[in-house]
């Protein structure tokens, strides 16, 4: 009796969580490679980088006053003309570069997130219902699928940036640009989610508890949510971590093509783009350091998301 | 198998019908026609009458079919940026972006294929392994910045090859080519690396995995006992059963090609298709936009169907598969 009391109090469930996870079989094949440990450790440094921008960046490049065009151009500090206030040198307008890269990797994440979370929604949904009633309404959506998954995420993305900006007013295009490209890049990724989910769902439809519920007169919608959705969350999430590092880089590409965030707020892409116009006057750290960062954050993001999948899959162990 | 090429006929008609429709509506958005057409002073006589004459006062469906109608005679409207016909600027860029591509894929098979056999056969081999490496941190790179960094050590540190444009090209009839000479070929390597090496890197892969999975099979072990030599099993029985799935894919990445020519073409200044789109994009230039769009999915949807059909009757395999769940 005291037992289950103690055990049920929030915070001992909370350390018989951790001290699980711990003694887990993840956290034993995270613990085993190498590889991963860095990808994870490079994660946390560019996620703490970014969000925590403001307080820990060298200069605040939104700051116009602490701006000095006398500062432009400045190399890498380990340069015979560099200087040590600018670790990585200065891009164009005197901005310190590291400081850009922090507070644009902030911008890359949360473009990046919020499309995640968006492609997340719809797929899981479609997902959802598409396994769940199945019939004309899962023919649909597959099909639709189907004939999305048959053009490149890129291209649609493309598209539907293209689309949002004819249908809007050119002189709300700035101002909307982010919330467009969240759409389009959340909107071009929903089809694995859904084909995952269906999947799932399809299982777990025809498992007892499923049936039971259904005996005692459950509404359909309330069964979806509440009995199957916590069931077949786990495959979904493993992809979501791979979907974000193609987020990342489906948002660098299409900043870079000058269709993504508008340059008041720069993103990994924007600063590319722009490094990328000063690359024939040799100031190539403008450019390689702003990429460096990117391939660096994608690549620990997919090592993550990789091994996440590999070891949460029972087959494999 | 009739039945089947019917069912995806139908489908992609239906794909197609939906893009055009799609296309069709971004103009219904983009504002009146008629205002951008007659200055501030025409009176309500000279709009109707001009509204009637490009067919605005009929009904929605009449318009789109007219639209429709329209798009398969190969009249695509005015550019709103460039004032031309949208038909005249295709012809001057598709020619740009096939030709980039076609070498892009060409080169992604001739150096894939080899390499995939040789991490295929050699496996545990220290060149393999590299190759591998190599090839995970190729998918990792964006194109674009494969891009930037070509240009950065070949054409600025090296200054072996330019870095933008189609250098010299020749005009054949109405197709212009830089292949036939060497100012025209120097501007085409570097593009045409950047878009292969995704798919190099893919089809590396692929050949490699395919190889490793027939080389297992009981006919090429039945081969090796029958004493063949090791290059004739390789090359005469493995290779030859990895290229049904490999010339699936090429076949399907040529779209992707397309699509990823949209990005190399704006990091080499490339004039071809996906340089006019997404210019037409920036400026909001509907006809192209649409255009582009009726076009692209067009040959998606011929690639797709062409592919699976190619698919249907190379492996016979699928076939039986498909008549058995047929039987359900």
């Amino acid at each position: 009796m005291a037992e289950t009391e103690i055990l049920s109090s929030p915070g001992a469930r909370l350390v018989d969580v951790v001290r699980r996870f711990f003694e887990g079989d993840v956290f034993y094949s995270f613990r085993r490679s190498p590889v991963v440990i860095v990808a994870f450790a490079v994660t946390v440094i560019f996620f703490l980088g970014a969000f925590l921008a403001p307080w820990l960046a060298p200069h605040n490049t939104f700051d116009a006053a602490t701006l000095n065009l006398l500062d432009a151009f400045k190399p890498p500090a380990w340069k015979a003309d560099g200087d040590r206030s600018f670790p990585i040198g200065t891009d164009d307008q005197g901005r310190d570069v590291l400081s850009t890269i922090m507070y644009g990797m902030r911008v890359s994440l949360l473009v990046g997130f919020c499309s995640v979370a968006l492609a997340l929604a719809i797929g899981v949904t479609l997902g959802l219902l598409s396994g769940y009633i199945g019939g004309a309404l899962d023919a649909l959506i597959m099909r639709v699928a189907d004939v999305q998954l048959s053009f490149p995420a890129i291209l649609v993305a493309l598209l539907i940036d293209g689309l949002a900006r004819s249908f809007l007013p050119r002189s709300m295009h700035e101002e909307l640009a982010i919330y467009v490209l969240v759409l389009a890049i959340g909107a071009s990724n929903w089809v694995q989610f859904a084909r995952t989910m269906r999947g799932s769902v399809m299982v777990e439809k025809g498992r007892e508890y499923v049936q039971a519920a259904r005996v005692i007169g459950i509404h359909p919608a309330m069964i979806m949510v509440r009995h199957v959705l916590p069931n077949v969350t786990g495959p979904v999430l493993v992809i979501a971590t791979l979907a974000l590092a193609v987020a990342i880089l489906t948002e660098a590409t299409l900043s870079f093509l000058g269709v993504g965030v508008p340059p008041t707020q720069p993103s990994l892409g924007t600063l590319i783009r722009i490094g990328n116009n000063f690359l024939f006057s040799g100031e190539w750290w403008m450019t390689i350091f702003p990429g460096a960062a990117l391939v660096l954050l994608v690549l620990a993001v997919n090592l993550l998301g990789d091994w996440l999948r590999d070891a949460l899959n029972p087959k494999l162990r | 198998m009739l039945a089947f090429i019917v069912r995806r006929l139908l489908q992609s008609i239906a794909v197609l019908l939906a893009v055009g429709f799609i296309a069709f509506s971004m103009f219904q958005f983009a504002g009146d026609p008629v205002n951008n057409m007659v200055g501030q002073d025409a009176n309500a006589e000279t709009r109707a009458l001009l509204r009637e004459r490009l067919g605005l006062d009929q009904p929605f469906p009449i318009q789109f079919v007219r639209f429709i109608g329209n798009m398969l005679q190969g009249e695509f409207g005015v550019s709103y940026r460039l004032g031309m016909k949208v038909e005249q600027i295709l012809v001057q860029r598709v020619p740009a972006t096939l030709e980039l591509v076609l070498i892009a894929a060409l080169l992604a098979l001739s150096v894939g294929v080899p390499l995939g056999v040789y991490t295929g056969l050699h496996r545990h081999g220290a060149l393999s392994r590299v190759m591998l490496t190599v090839s995970l941190i190729g998918i990792s790179l964006p194109t674009f910045l494969i891009g930037i960094l070509l240009i950065l050590v070949f054409a600025v540190w090296l200054g072996w090859l330019p870095s933008f444009g189609r250098g010299k090209v020749v005009a054949l009839g109405w197709w212009t080519t830089g292949l036939t000479s060497w100012d025209g070929f120097r501007a085409l390597i570097l593009p045409a690396v950047t878009l292969s090496l995704f798919q190099m890197t893919l089809i590396l892969r692929l050949v490699r995995s395919e190889m490793l999975e027939v080389l297992r099979t009981d006919y090429i072990k039945f081969a090796r006992a029958r004493g063949l030599t090791s290059r004739s099993i390789n090359f005469g029985h493995a290779l030859k059963n990895t290229m049904v799935p490999v010339i699936t894919i090429t076949g399907l990445q040529i779209g992707a090609l397309i699509a990823f020519a949209i990005i190399t073409e704006t990091v080499f200044q490339w004039p071809g298709m996906g340089l006019l789109f997404l210019q037409a994009i920036q400026f909001v230039d509907i006809p192209v936009m649409s255009t582009y769009l009726v076009l692209v999915s067009l040959m998606f949807v011929i690639i797709n169907l062409t592919v699976d059909l190619l698919y249907y009757a190379v492996d016979p395999r699928l076939r039986i598969e498909r008549s058995a769940v047929g039987a359900h």
